[in-house]
């Protein structure tokens, strides 16, 4: 059961001019928390703007006696919403209703995990990761982004074992161009037998893109939509993303609660938005 | 202290009643609110077959509002008496049924399978979402047709009949008048209005459905008027809603004429509010010597101005 927290902004640290770090102190929603979960975020005291927006949990947070004290949200500024949230300052009250969706499945050894984020799209695998070590699963992350600095908490994903794999538009970290590339190269060089499965995050088109190859290549792979919410508890219909049945028609289903994590071949990627 | 309120045959527990489009089809919520606490919870609109609604993107936000064209999504009616009336039924909701039909015999086809399941207090009649092109609104902007379709559903239940009025009229109180002749228990209103959002880089609309339906707090003045204007013109109760989010905003459509209310967009924003609002509710009555909620509807005083200046 998810719950309402008017948490207190431990801290905010940004990463840029784009991107911060928001720490919130929920510890209730911290100790249900799982790999892949969202919370619905409240940016605002007032009506406007008005509705809460949803965000990937990225780290849960814990004393060192392992007691959850908190979550953090990784945040970009792109709108309103994301603007109130990247100026939040310590001390001030955010309302963060969570944890909510259905989380990511880690898979177990001998089965290998790759996770693939684009950008912002970096936010639920910290917690994956996290889950993934504790049950000793070999795992890597292709990370894709604009530029070097652009990459974030490479060190927290390599702390956890994570091998890591980052492709840059410019090229000045690791391959040059998109996470599909290095992505392609190695599926094509799997050891035979040997069994991996994808997880992935980011912009539409390279979640497509991640889909097609996973698809190609033969491996299951579970893609995490962001998609437009009202509630995050599905009360609105808003969210909907149109999924493949067998033996009848393609059919609206809510994200909320039926993803934000979707098995990848039940997507029909030409009807998702951009 | 009394919280309860009547409309009609049909006794409620307090006046707050989950909006219908707003609230699934109310087990969504079962987890995080006891459902019989609340007035009622009026479903998600309901046809007789289950339809896929429109494409993404379906909602936008606006100053202190948003808009929507969700164009009701849905699991058809015998899905619903299957799969969520039993939870609802458990859950000891006081469940309000949200009916749409693109012909009026759709409607009394759907208010005949309702009235045979058992453990619904009420039928809604949607004759007011501007998101579907075929029936509903076409019934809800017509005086005959709202009269034909209340009157058609009138003849084959016992539950209780309430229309849900449409904004998107010059004259909505002729509309409540109309409803009132043709035999409904009450009327609710206001549903959406008809609304636009345009992205000026990309000069795409922001809805795939174009239009959709404006609510929340930007509408609150103008429903909280028609709903005064509906009470000079019937006897009928009122359900009264528009952008309601906090216990003044219930009770300002309490006394412009309203016996119960709905929320909705609030529901999305604060899902925990229905205990608040109680509370709210309470506090107000405890302030003011009120025993019974029900009293205050209606008691608009708009004289006392006029009274000043006689006796100045």
């Amino acid at each position: 059961m998810p719950c309402d927290i008017d948490a207190v902004v431990r801290s905010n640290t940004r990463l840029s001019d784009e991107y911060s770090v928001l720490v919130l102190d929920a510890p209730e929603i911290a100790g249900l928390a799982r790999p892949g979960q969202f919370v619905m975020v409240k940016p605002s005291r007032g009506s406007d703007p008005l509705l809460r927006r949803p965000f990937s949990i990225f780290q849960i947070l814990r004393e060192e006696s392992g007691q959850p004290t908190g979550i953090s949200i990784l945040n970009k500024r792109i709108g309103v919403g994301t603007r109130l949230i990247y100026d939040a300052e310590p001390g001030a009250r955010i309302a963060c209703l969570g944890p909510l969706g259905r989380p990511f499945e880690p898979v177990e050894p001998p089965a290998q995990a790759w996770m693939v984020a684009g950008g912002v799209g970096l936010a639920p695998f910290l917690t994956l990761a996290e889950a993934l070590a504790a049950l000793g699963t070999r795992a890597t992350l292709f990370y894709g982004a604009r530029r070097a600095r652009d990459l974030y908490y490479t060190e927290a994903f390599e702390a956890l074992g994570v091998r890591l794999v980052p492709a840059t538009e410019d090229g000045s970290r690791g391959a040059k161009g998109f996470v599909t590339g290095p992505l392609d190269d190695a599926l094509a060089s799997i050891a035979p037998g040997a069994s991996v499965k994808l997880y992935v995050c980011g912009p539409t088109p390279m979640m497509r893109a991640v889909a097609t190859l996973a698809d190609f290549h033969g491996r299951p792979c579970d893609v995490s939509l962001e998609q437009v919410m009202g509630c995050g508890l599905g009360g609105c219909y808003s969210c909907v993303v149109l999924t493949r049945r067998v033996g009848a028609p393609p059919h609206f289903v809510r994200s909320c609660l039926e993803g934000p994590v979707f098995d990848a071949g039940r997507i029909v990627w030409e009807a998702l938005a951009h | 202290m009394d919280l309860s309120v009547s409309l009609g045959s049909l006794r409620l527990p307090n006046p707050l009643i989950a909006a219908s489009g707003c609230f699934g089809y109310g087990v969504e919520y079962s987890d995080v609110v006891d459902l019989s606490i609340l007035g009622g919870v009026a479903v998600k609109g309901l046809f007789l077959a289950e339809r896929e609604g429109h494409p993404p993107p379906r909602i936008v936000e606006t100053p202190s509002g948003m808009l929507n064209a969700i164009g009701l999504q849905g699991i058809g009616v015998h899905r619903f008496v299957r799969e969520k009336l039993p939870e609802l039924r458990d859950r000891r909701a006081i469940v309000v049924v949200n009916i749409c039909g693109t012909t009026i015999d759709e409607y009394v086809e759907l208010a005949r399978i309702l009235s045979d399941a058992g453990g619904i207090a009420a039928l809604e009649l949607n004759i007011s979402c501007p998101n579907i092109k075929e029936g509903g609104i076409t019934f809800g902007c017509s005086l005959t047709g709202t009269h034909a379709v209340v009157s058609a559903v009138r003849k084959v239940t016992r539950l209780p009949v309430i229309p849900k009025l449409t904004p998107n009229v010059t004259d909505v109180a002729s509309f409540a008048r109309a409803a009132e002749d043709a035999g409904a228990d009450a009327v609710s209103l206001v549903n959406t209005f008809l609304a636009m959002a345009i992205d000026v880089e990309t000069r795409r609309p922001k809805l795939s459905n174009i239009v959709g339906g404006l609510s929340g707090p930007a509408i609150r003045p103008i429903a909280v008027r028609m709903v005064y204007e509906c009470r000079q013109a019937v006897k009928l109760p009122i359900i009264g809603m528009g952008g309601i989010s906090t216990a003044a905003d219930v009770l300002e459509f309490m006394i412009a004429g309203a016996s119960a209310v709905q929320i909705g967009t609030a529901n999305f924003v604060d899902p925990f509010l229905w205990s608040t609002l109680l509370e709210g509710l309470r506090a107000y009555m405890d302030r003011q010597g009120i025993a019974r909620l029900a009293d205050i509807t209606g008691t608009l005083d708009t004289t006392r101005r006029e009274q000043a200046w006689i006796s100045s």
